[in-house]
């Protein structure tokens, strides 16, 4: 055995491979990692999925870190392999093959999907949307002709379950829970827009729909709604939510509460224990978005490296992957006093933006239909740039910046001046 | 519009200005019609101005009236002519000959000026026929008669060429006679010693070519000439042998200039005493000095006195009818000059002849006519204020627009309003003139009609049809001949054609005139209509050049006159109020009939306006590009706000050209008083007192539209573009439900999808609807005047694959840039595209801009500006550089 220090990751997720990837740049050689995945491959960008869902690209072009890669930077791998406990006091996480010992762990568990508490909600045919397991499932169900999907939860995750399944020529349903779709990302305007292009694709869209149980004899065959309507359903697609995966480190008596609690350099309540991920929570807050989980892999990795970093939440931004739909939603939408709209209306054209600002500054935006200027904006909200020379142009994006017009009269009449 | 027989270059006379510019014409196959300069012509060689040049663009049929209407229905030829006639005869059988009236124009060419004229003082035996030469050449025709004997323009053209001195009185020759600045910039260019002075209240874009710029106050000029009158005496820059023999009155003259030393005339003028004194030193060392007078001169309540205080100046030196020198009076029509020839004012009786009675029995018997009117009649505001009265029963308007272009025009509009027969001959279906009229005549225009019209220089010379006339429309002559039958004149009106109708006034010029009366074509006796070359008069055996070089004058003795001329007291700003000046732009024409209806010419000025200067509008709190109200007790306007140190302080300045086809309320000359010069009765349009605020617009709209508009908004101001409209507008309160007024005012269909920008912290709102990618409506709205390159945005109608986005952000993207503000119109160069030129391509003299851009290579027009902005560039990049 060498004398480098034991570093043991649970968790083959996107959030880990980043981390990796930092650390063997930052310090090469430092560590021998051995690294444990529960599913049964490689690393790859579960954010991908729907595409593959949709038919749009494969799972071998989705993969980000392959069992290749992991070798040739010398990391010992056990995939399809469950980490069940950690014992902190003798250093070991223990697993199918035994107990592993580490100097240092890393725990990247991730989030498990939300299941909501209904009747049936273990039947066969119920389905999350989480892993490529679960998309070969669809897969298998669209198959039949004439099958019909009804998928719970119309956020992110399930719209983009909804338009694959769709494309897959399914017939299928949303069952959305609050007035308007994506309700956490966009206003009631986008919501509305985007339901309606939902439903130009021959999708059903049911807002406010509060489901009460999923009923079958064998498996999962309809949903029924609190007020009585039902939906039938071959597969029924639960896509209410995540919750973090803590189950490894509440039973180490890790400090947990929604999630795993870590500090700025990702530490957890036990020093030998770092954490990244959809599992933990910084500062009260959970996160469910690749970028932050980005930040996190390359504080947690500086931290390893024994180098200084600290984790500062940003806003964050959301964007819809259904291929001809585009939805950008990015930070502080909620109705607050002394904040200022900028709309732009356009509902032949499918476009809506809508920028909210706050003392000339950006502190949020909806833009659906016409995207392309989601990260410009989302960078003048990061900045907190002061837009007030912009402020008649900004909504139009950054193409439309710097070239003011410039008649005689800064183009402000009809004369030559 | 239809072209005349096959494609062919006619060679005609631009209908614009009095430099009266030679034109070629050239019907294309696909329907549009090729304008060029003629390079044979003597008045531009070749060249033309702005407006000249887009000719082409100001033929289409659209608005034209194309049959006569009684009321607000079509009517036939027969029913609408016996209608004037009857309403006439009644007229006159039952109040007299004087209480009908003809109300003509300078656009009228010779041969409709000579019928119309005939008419009246010779069979309805009044001199009740006046014209809108009144507004711009009286006092010069006046000031020309008291010198001379005659209406007599001594110079011409080649004179400013020839000259040392150019001195330009109340002329902003470089926007309203530019072939002739052009003439003048290139002799200046060529001779670098050649000195120009200007006189004018204004910094115009003439001062561009200017040694030394006067800024007087209004009406200052007189002062001026009196002083420099004094300066020669007292100097002995005096011709002694010229004036002995060729002048009288010197004596009377001088002794009132003595009283006019330098500090006098620089305390009353408001000049530098320092500036005044050079331009007098120039004036008394320069035998070559040629003075060009115009409007500033003319539209003042004194003068016919400024007129003669020039010539004063010019004959105590000698100075005229020689190569490069003498008065010059620069007229604003195309046929002023024409017009005064037939005698086609209330105070002429025909053919350089007055009423006296020597010439009303000559003329009675030339004509054969039993009733020759035997003295002069309504002069323009005269005219108007006997119709306000009731005095005239029935008027006929000719080809001209009194409603906007007289003073107290609102005054004018009553008039009419009251005046029980109103009878008004235009192109144009929609005047604000023929709004008032019972019977309107579809008048043949330019390219159409044939005849000739006289320059400024007295050339005569031929507008050529080329196309056919369109609809009913007739020339004038026909349409006033057939009245005349219908009167029972049948006899003295039998023309088949114009042809008839000059060799008439041919003969009528050279009738017993044995060379006492200027006026005289003679020489042109017998001569082939259709091959008439420009000519100058008076042609006994050949044309004349120059007149006067002789000392031989058109007075009993043969003598000029020396005027003795009293200075009025200068016109001082009041505390509170403003001396309002009123002028031209550079690429519209009097009240727009034409020019208006191209896109090309509205890209420079596409709303009336005021000039403020800095100090003013800062005390009055007026921002620049906002609306103001000028006001008096007359009228109010509204008028977007130029501030500019263009013009003096105390004095604002606003164009004359907009209408209510154009602006919601920019009618300038409803705030002008009916004031006039006592000797010539030519109104001064130069002069009102008023009062200037802002106009507390609480909102402020920019569109582009595909349809016409019928617009609501409090100020609104419509000029055309490619593919529609464009229009400023304002509201003192906005709209409750825009969607409903935007149906409303741009006739959207109920079903309109209308996209929205909305700031509602700003109150910004734009609106845009497309249809397949082509541009329906965008309008731009904001507290604020609204920031839009107009230029970009009226290119926008005739754009395919337009994106929503880029409308409503109401500019380009970053691959697109903004030509900016057109500058040159021959070429549609922006200001942006000059500005790069300079910065980024290194130009560095205008011609250098010229060869990059093409800016200011063809008419010249925007040279002035092009030379402002050179070198405003070149000053910031010296900045930034160092």
């Amino acid at each position: 055995m060498s004398g480098r220090q034991k570093l043991v990751v649970v968790g083959a997720g996107m959030a880990s491979g980043r981390a990796l990837e930092h650390l063997f740049a930052e310090a090469p050689g430092r560590y021998d990692v051995t690294l444990f995945g529960a599913e049964p491959r490689g690393n790859y960008n579960r954010l991908m999925l729907s595409p593959v869902l949709a038919g749009e690209k494969s799972f071998e072009d989705i993969i980000t870190h392959s069992a290749a890669w992991y070798a040739s930077h010398g990391v010992t791998t056990h995939f399809g392999e469950h980490v069940t406990a950690i014992d902190r006091h003798r250093k070991v996480v223990i697993s199918r093959s035994g107990e592993t010992p580490y100097d240092t762990l890393v725990v990247a568990t991730g989030s498990a999907p939300f299941v909501l508490p209904i009747a049936g909600k273990d039947l066969p045919g119920v389905l999350a949307f989480r892993d490529f397991d679960d998309v070969q499932k669809m897969i298998a169900a669209a198959a039949m002709p004439g099958s019909r999907a009804v998928v719970i939860g119309g956020g992110l995750l399930g719209l983009e379950a909804a338009a694959a399944l769709r494309l897959r020529g399914m017939g299928v349903t949303v069952l959305h829970a609050a007035d308007h779709l994506m309700n956490r990302q966009l206003d009631p305007v986008a919501g509305a827009m985007l339901q309606k292009a939902f439903e130009d694709r021959g999708i059903e869209v049911l807002c406010k729909a509060q489901t009460q149980a999923i009923i079958g004899h064998e498996r999962a065959e309809a949903v029924v709604l609190e007020d009585g309507r039902i939906c039938q359903a071959d597969i029924v697609v639960m896509a209410v939510g995540i919750r973090p995966e803590t189950r490894l480190a509440t039973d180490a008596g890790i400090h947990v509460e929604r999630g795993i609690v870590v500090d700025d350099q990702m530490r957890t309540s036990d020093p030998h224990i770092l954490a990244l991920g959809e599992c933990v929570e910084h500062d009260g807050i959970c996160y469910g978005l690749v970028a932050p989980l980005y930040d996190m892999a390359a504080v947690l990795a500086k931290t390893l490296a024994d180098q200084p970093a600290a984790f500062r939440p940003l806003p964050t931004a959301t964007q819809l992957k259904v291929t001809g739909i585009s939805v950008f939603s990015a930070g502080d939408l909620e109705t607050r006093d002394g904040q200022e709209d900028i709309v732009l209306r356009d509902e032949e054209d499918g476009i809506y933006k809508r920028l909210i600002l706050r003392d000339d500054r950006i502190v949020g935006t909806v833009l659906y239909g016409e995207t392309t200027d989601g990260p410009w904006f989302f960078d003048l909200l990061r900045e907190s740039a002061a837009t007030s020379d912009m402020r008649g142009t900004l909504i139009f994006g950054a193409a439309f910046q710097g070239s003011a017009p410039i008649d005689p009269y800064g183009g402000r009449c009809s004369v030559a001046g | 519009m239809t072209a005349l027989g096959s494609a062919k270059t006619v060679k005609t006379t631009c209908p614009y200005c009095g430099v009266g510019c030679g034109v070629l014409a050239t019907p294309q196959a696909d329907g549009s019609v090729a304008i060029a300069g003629d390079p044979d012509h003597p008045a531009n060689f070749g060249r033309l101005c702005s407006k000249g040049s887009a000719l082409g663009e100001t033929l289409s049929l659209e608005g034209r009236l194309l049959h006569p209407e009684i009321g607000n229905r079509r009517a036939g030829w027969d029913e609408a002519l016996d209608l004037v006639a009857t309403r006439f005869r009644e007229a006159i059988e039952r109040y007299g000959p004087d209480s009908v009236a003809i109300y003509g124009s300078g656009q009228l060419l010779t041969e409709d000026y000579y019928v119309a004229n005939k008419l009246m003082k010779g069979f309805v035996g009044s001199a009740n026929i006046d014209t809108n030469s009144r507004l711009c050449m009286a006092s010069s025709v006046a000031g020309h008669k008291r010198a001379f004997g005659s209406d007599t323009v001594p110079g011409n053209y080649e004179d400013l060429e020839l000259a040392d001195l150019v001195v330009l009185v109340g002329s902003n020759l470089a926007w309203c006679h530019p072939v002739l600045h052009q003439r003048l910039a290139a002799a200046k260019a060529e001779r670098p010693d050649m000195r120009v002075v200007l006189i004018d209240p204004r910094r115009s874009s003439t001062a561009d070519i200017a040694d030394l710029h006067l800024p007087l106050r209004s009406d200052g000029d007189s002062a001026l000439f009196v002083g420099l009158l004094g300066h020669l005496a007292h100097l002995g820059h005096v011709d002694a042998d010229f004036v002995a023999q060729h002048t009288s009155d010197a004596e009377s003259a001088l002794l009132l200039a003595e009283d006019w030393p330098l500090d006098r005339v620089a305390e009353a003028t408001g000049a530098a005493t320092a500036d005044i004194a050079t331009f007098y030193d120039w004036f008394a060392k320069t035998e070559r000095t040629v003075t060009v007078y115009s409007q500033g001169v003319n539209q003042s309540a004194s003068g016919t006195d400024k007129v003669n205080a020039i010539i004063n100046c010019h004959l105590l030196t000698g100075r005229i009818g020689r190569k490069g020198m003498g008065p010059f009076s620069v007229t604003g029509q195309p046929n002023a000059m024409g017009g005064r020839e037939v005698g086609g004012l209330a105070n002429m009786l025909a053919a350089h002849m007055d009423f006296t009675p020597e010439a009303i029995e000559r003329v009675g018997r030339f004509w054969q006519a039993p009733n020759v009117a035997t003295k002069p009649g309504l002069k323009a505001v005269d005219l108007f204020a006997a119709m306000a009265r009731g005095e005239i029963k029935a008027v006929w308007i000719m080809a001209t627009n009194p409603v906007d272009s007289m003073p107290d025009a609102d005054a004018v509009r009553a008039a009419l309003e009251a005046c029980p027969f109103v009878v008004v001959s235009d192109m144009n279906a929609k005047t604000d003139t023929g709004h008032y009229a019972h019977v309107r005549l579809p008048a043949a225009g330019w390219g159409e009609k044939e005849g000739s019209v006289t320059n400024s220089e007295r050339r005569i010379s031929r507008q050529r049809p080329f196309l056919a006339l369109p609809g009913e429309a007739r020339p004038d002559w026909w349409i006033i001949s057939e009245v005349a039958r219908r009167l029972g004149h049948s006899k003295a009106f039998p023309y088949r054609t114009p042809g008839d109708i000059f060799a008439e006034h041919v003969a009528l010029s050279s009738f017993e005139n044995d060379g006492t009366r200027d006026f005289d074509l003679a020489g042109l006796s017998g001569a082939d209509y259709a091959a008439i070359q420009p000519t100058q008069w008076p042609v006994r055996t050949k044309p004349s050049a120059r007149m006067f070089g002789d000392g031989r004058f058109f007075t009993p003795d043969q003598k000029a006159r020396f005027v003795p001329v009293v200075p009025p007291p200068p016109i001082r700003p009041a505390p509170g109020s403003f001396v309002l000046n009123t002028g031209r732009v550079r690429d519209h024409w009097h009240t727009m009939t034409r020019t208006g209806k191209a896109a090309r010419l509205s890209a420079h000025y596409a709303e009336p306006f005021l000039e403020i200067h800095p100090a003013d509008a800062e005390r009055l709190n007026i921002r620049r590009a906002t609306l103001v109200r000028v006001s008096n007790a007359r009228a109010s306007v509204t008028l977007r706000a130029v501030v500019t140190d263009r013009q003096p302080q105390g004095q604002v300045f606003a164009p004359m050209h907009w209408t209510d086809q154009f602006a919601s309320n920019g009618r300038i000359d409803s705030l002008v008083a009916a004031k006039t010069d006592p000797v010539s009765g030519q109104p001064a349009l130069k002069m009102a007192r008023v009062h200037v605020e802002p106009a507390g617009a609480r909102l402020f709209g920019f569109f582009v539209v595909a349809q016409s508009p019928a617009l609501t908004s409090d100020y609104w101001a419509v000029a055309p573009i490619n593919g529609g409209t464009r229009g400023e507008l304002a509201w003192f309160n906005e709209p409750e439900d825009w969607i409903a007024w935007l149906k409303a005012n741009f006739h959207l269909p109920a079903n309109a999808r209308i996209k929205t920008f909305s700031d509602d912290r700003v109150g910004r709102r734009n609106f845009a609807v497309l249809e397949d990618g082509r541009l329906i409506l965008a309008l731009y709205t904001s507290p604020d005047p609204v920031i839009v390159s107009r230029q970009w945005a009226t290119t926008l109608l005739t754009k395919t694959n337009l994106s929503a986005s880029v409308v409503l952000a109401g500019r380009p993207g970053a691959d697109m840039p903004d030509p900016g503000a057109t500058v040159c119109s021959c070429f549609s160069v922006g200001i942006n595209t000059i500005t790069a030129a300079i910065a980024k391509d290194g130009c560095d003299t205008v011609e250098a801009i010229g060869q990059c851009t093409k800016a200011g290579t063809n008419c010249g027009s925007c040279r002035p500006e092009i030379r402002r902005i050179l070198a405003a560039t070149m000053a910031s990049l010296s900045q930034t550089r160092s």
